[in-house]
């Protein structure tokens, strides 16, 4: 470990480092109309892919016949998977050690299920060619619900994998079930809860695509993609379509919003790959958002059961979870190797528990495949707000103040490093501090009294409360891994002899502001000012590798590697610096930017001086240049925390229910960009609120996907997203070069159990425990007859 | 059919298919790609223009409904190699993150302050509310709109 952790040094404004809410570099390009995204790349003989999806959920395939389509003028081919099959790429591994259809060859297995692939001169074309396609379909019986795909006699979905005799995708376990046991034998009351976390997608405004462009004569592959990963797609795309790694060339360009959407590899990217191997041009396929909803990367769809034991006076002793996921047709989720069912298993949150046993099982249904992290670090969101809901109905059951049980059992400053019963090792926290700040601002002691003055107009007000922790920033590399590639990350520093500099990295943004916060990391290292350094990321060819974007990993990751490399180079820097001034490197004080002679202020050297003297001027025996890499390999996760609070109030006539507050208290370590880290957090909140209120995909019992446009799946505009307050503490992270924690994806964690606790809470008095996501104004009401039914 | 169309004050006559909606006209046949697609369904928004300053979907019209107007891009916002106000905003103010429904906000927003110099939230908000974005949770991006009402129209580094 090269590491060293410690305060970054403070610097100037015209340096811009760290704690500097500077203005982002990237935004020039894009608010002149100028980023590039996928689809605004246009290569020359370029052909477009089309995508013919099934209709139905599950049915076998008895004839396919493309020849209409392929007398089309315009088109180019009809792919068929029996034409893949015969280069062994009909079937793909998923990034969950699973496989995957690229185009269905014996049956179908979800509404939307790629079937046949037209390539065509214009898109229009493809589209028109993919109405003369007819396919023969024998339907079989479709399993909808995870728990019916359990039961014994269900319809075999995988029939396609050897010794595969049910729907079980997996089962997977974490923690104690004898000291559990034995917690809930010595508990006074045990207090448990139903909730399902539904099917969600992403969404990102720009869908997914890619252009593949394999070159016949030098077998050289570029690839552009809507890619969050791009070095780890390069090699999963060498051992699945057998194509050499040195002449592979992932690229992936700017991205509109990827939220996890953009991790896994999809049928369309294999098939335009396919499909521009076979005929010597470039392929385009990029999705509409209809297929984007139907086809690509959901997210949740976990049906939880938690019981949590407890002591009268409110001490937490035991929690036991029992989950079924939904993974749809394909086990495609991107979780690490060990882990089936991601994170979730840090379901015991803030909170100090003896002991804990979490009980997961996959299941295979009739849907799109994904189980992606949707903004969260594998499948950490479904485990806060359980968690959170738990402890808000326990309050309930013991009559204590929810904050008070939180405050009473939360894992205390002093108890750090802290081991939680199902192996996490949490690095730093002060969860009263972020909790007691988050009800200081939301007014907490004044509630009751706003609760009345409500109730007098008709208007039932709740206040929910969530304090949150996430485990992100994967690796080390010994825990965590995708498709066996290990999760470390890297940073190539060169830095030119003018004194400025260049930074390369494996991670990619697709937003969260990387071009202006790793810049900022070097500034505050090297005393480059930010502006003088250019951040690249997405090009294989010309970043060192890494395993990209989510999962907050790439502050906890990429960042980090920016960091050290950048103080390995200021390390070289002194050497140089010390010849320059005929000084002993000893005898020189680093100041942002510059070496100074101890005693001596009017000797010093600047950080452009000594770039140019790594080029022209070096000491005899020193390697010249001022460059280096540096891949870095986490000790741990970091784990960033924070509490929520909302208000709400429901109209008692309609059941619609409004923000009245919400306020996010966050604590992220230290804040690299504090405009950015909140802009992060305006968006995490938003897509916390979407989920809790309308945002939601569901199917009918035939296995319809109803929420395949954005009529029918709903994402808040500027009139519903409620306005936020946000607050911070800061508890740097221990072990990470600069103490940052990684801060894109807090929000969506911590927010849905505020928002959905303040409902219940509004009704609490009624005997409400539970209104499953999306809180619709129509469950809300259905909520209250019930109640009122008694 | 052909269609003649002024874009960001440059003519353009071209041969197309009556089915090409105007989006792909803009992107694809005059390679204006900062006019984006995210649904082509009318419900995101990313796809905004203005058409005679009015803001309109060009994913929901053909490109040869627009014979004979006049429109106007993100592409078109800069003028005499000046920023317009809203650009300079959405830096400013952080308004935008992974920038694609970046060029609709501003312009939905231009067209906003052309007819109502100085709205306030609920107008702002209320004139966003057919485009999406996912990144900002729309705080930001009300904000800019704000500050771009304060900052005199046109001017700009």
């Amino acid at each position: 470990m090269t590491t060293t952790t410690g305060a970054p040094s403070a610097t100037t404004a015209e340096i811009g480092g760290i704690g500097h809410s500077i203005k982002r570099k990237e935004d020039d390009r894009f608010i002149h109309g100028q980023g590039r995204y996928l689809d605004d790349h246009v290569l020359p003989g370029m052909l477009h892919l089309a995508l013919l999806r099934s209709p139905l959920p599950h049915a076998r395939i008895v004839k396919i016949d493309t020849s209409e389509a392929e007398a089309l003028p315009g088109v180019v081919a009809c792919v068929t998977g029996e034409a893949l099959a015969a280069h062994g790429l009909a079937w793909m591994p998923t990034l969950s050690g699973d496989t995957q259809a690229v185009l269905a060859t014996d049956k179908v297995r979800f509404q939307g299920q790629e079937v046949v692939g037209v390539v065509a001169e214009s898109p229009y074309v493809a589209w028109d060619a993919l109405e003369l396609i007819d396919v023969e379909y024998d339907a079989l019986p479709t399993i909808i619900d995870p728990k019916a795909a359990l039961e014994d006699g269900a319809a075999l979905i995988r029939d396609d994998k050897e010794g595969q005799t049910d729907n079980s995708c997996y089962q997977w376990e974490a923690g104690d079930k004898a000291t559990t046991d034995q917690a809930f034998a010595a508990a006074d009351k045990v207090v448990s809860i139903d909730t399902h976390y539904p099917r969600s997608h992403p969404a990102p405004l720009e869908t997914c695509g890619c252009i593949a462009d394999l070159d016949p004569v030098t077998g050289q592959a570029t690839i552009y993609m809507t890619s969050q990963a791009p070095h780890a797609i390069r090699t999963l795309f060498a051992m699945v379509a057998g194509l050499p790694e040195e002449n592979i060339r992932v690229i992936s360009p700017d991205i509109g919003g990827g939220f996890g959407n953009k991790v896994p590899i999809y049928p369309g990217y294999v098939v335009a790959t396919a499909a521009s191997l076979l005929i010597g041009k470039p392929v385009k396929w990029v999705e509409t958002r209809t297929e984007n909803l139907i086809s690509t990367g959901f997210a949740r769809d976990y049906h939880m059961h938690a019981e949590l034991a407890l002591k009268n006076d409110g001490q937490m002793l035991g929690l036991k979870v029992d989950m079924v996921s939904d993974n749809g047709a394909f086990y495609a989720d991107a979780q690490p190797s060990k882990f089936k069912a991601g994170l979730f298993h840090v379901c015991t949150g803030s909170y100090n528990f003896p002991a804990a046993h979490v009980v997961t099982k996959g299941a295979y249904t009739n849907k799109a495949p994904g189980g992606v992290a949707y903004r969260c670090s594998f499948r950490i969101t479904e485990a806060a707000y359980l968690i959170e809901r738990l402890v808000q109905n326990a309050a309930y059951e013991l009559g204590i103040d929810p904050a008070e049980l939180r405050t009473k059992n939360f894992i205390r400053p002093d108890q750090f490093p802290y081991h939680s019963p199902t192996g996490f090792v949490y690095d730093s926290g002060d969860y009263d501090a972020a909790l007691q700040k988050a009800l200081d601002a939301i007014g907490y002691a004044g509630i009751a009294k706003e609760k009345e003055e409500a109730r007098k107009e008709g208007k039932l007000v709740g206040v929910g409360i969530s304090s949150f922790t996430e485990a992100v920033g994967a690796g080390p590399s010994k825990d965590y891994d995708i498709a066996g590639i290990k999760m470390f990350d890297s940073a190539e520093l060169r830095v030119h002899p003018t004194g400025k500099a260049i930074l390369k990295l494996g991670s990619r943004h697709q937003g969260q502001g990387h071009e202006t916060t790793y810049a900022q990391i070097v500034a505050s290292e090297l005393g480059i000012p930010a502006a003088d350094i250019t951040v690249r990321e997405g090009d294989t060819d010309n970043t060192p590798y890494g395993l990209g974007t989510y999962g907050s990993r790439s502050t906890p990751t990429s960042g980090a590697a920016a960091a050290v490399i950048a103080r390995q180079l200021r390390e070289k820097s002194r050497k140089i610096a010390a010849h320059l001034l005929e000084a002993s490197e000893d005898d020189l004080d680093w100041e942002p930017g510059k070496f100074v002679v101890k005693g001596a202020p009017d000797r010093s050297v600047t950080i452009q001086d000594v770039a140019l003297a790594a080029y022209t001027n070096y000491p005899d025996g020193t390697e010249p240049g001022l460059e280096g890499v540096h891949y870095y390999d986490p000790p741990n996760l970091t784990y960033p925390f924070g509490s929520y609070a909302a208000v709400i109030e429901i109209d008692e006539e309609t059941g619609q229910w409004k923000t009245r507050r919400m306020v996010a208290v966050d604590d992220c370590g230290v804040r690299i960009n504090p405009m950015i880290v909140e802009g992060q957090l305006h968006g995490g909140l938003a897509e916390g609120f979407a989920m809790s209120s309308m945002q939601f995909i569901t199917f009918d019992e035939d296995g319809n996907c109803i929420g395949s446009n954005f009529t029918d799946y709903l994402i808040p505009t500027s009139w519903e997203t409620p306005r936020f307050e946000l607050g911070e503490t800061v508890t740097p992270c221990p072990h990470h070069p600069i103490g940052a924690k990684g801060v894109g994806e807090s929000a969506t964690v911590g927010s849905p159990a505020a928002w959905v606790n303040a409902v219940i809470d509004a009704l609490a008095p009624t005997g409400v425990r539970n209104i499953d996501m999306p809180v619709t104004p129509a469950r809300v009401w259905e909520a209250m007859q019930g109640a009122k039914a008694g | 059919m052909e269609v003649s169309v002024t874009v960001n004050g440059a003519d353009h006559t071209a041969d197309v298919e009556p089915r090409v909606l105007l989006v792909d006209f803009l992107r694809t046949t005059l390679g204006l790609t900062g006019t984006h697609i995210g649904c082509d369904t009318s419900g995101c928004g990313v796809c905004t223009i203005l058409l005679d300053g009015t803001p309109v979907k060009s994913c929901a019209m053909f490109a040869v409904q627009a014979d004979g107007r006049s429109l106007t891009t993100v592409e078109g916002l800069k003028q005499n190699g000046q920023l317009d106000r809203m650009q300079v905003a959405f830096k400013e103010m952080h308004g935008l993150q992974c920038g694609f429904c970046t060029p609709a906000m501003m312009l939905v927003g231009k067209a906003l302050l052309e007819r109502n110099p100085a709205p306030d939230e609920e107008e702002i908000r209320w004139e966003l509310s057919g485009n999406l974005c996912r990144c900002t949770g729309y705080m930001n991006i009300v904000k800019a709109i704000r500050y771009a009402a304060t900052q005199p129209e046109g001017a700009s580094a």
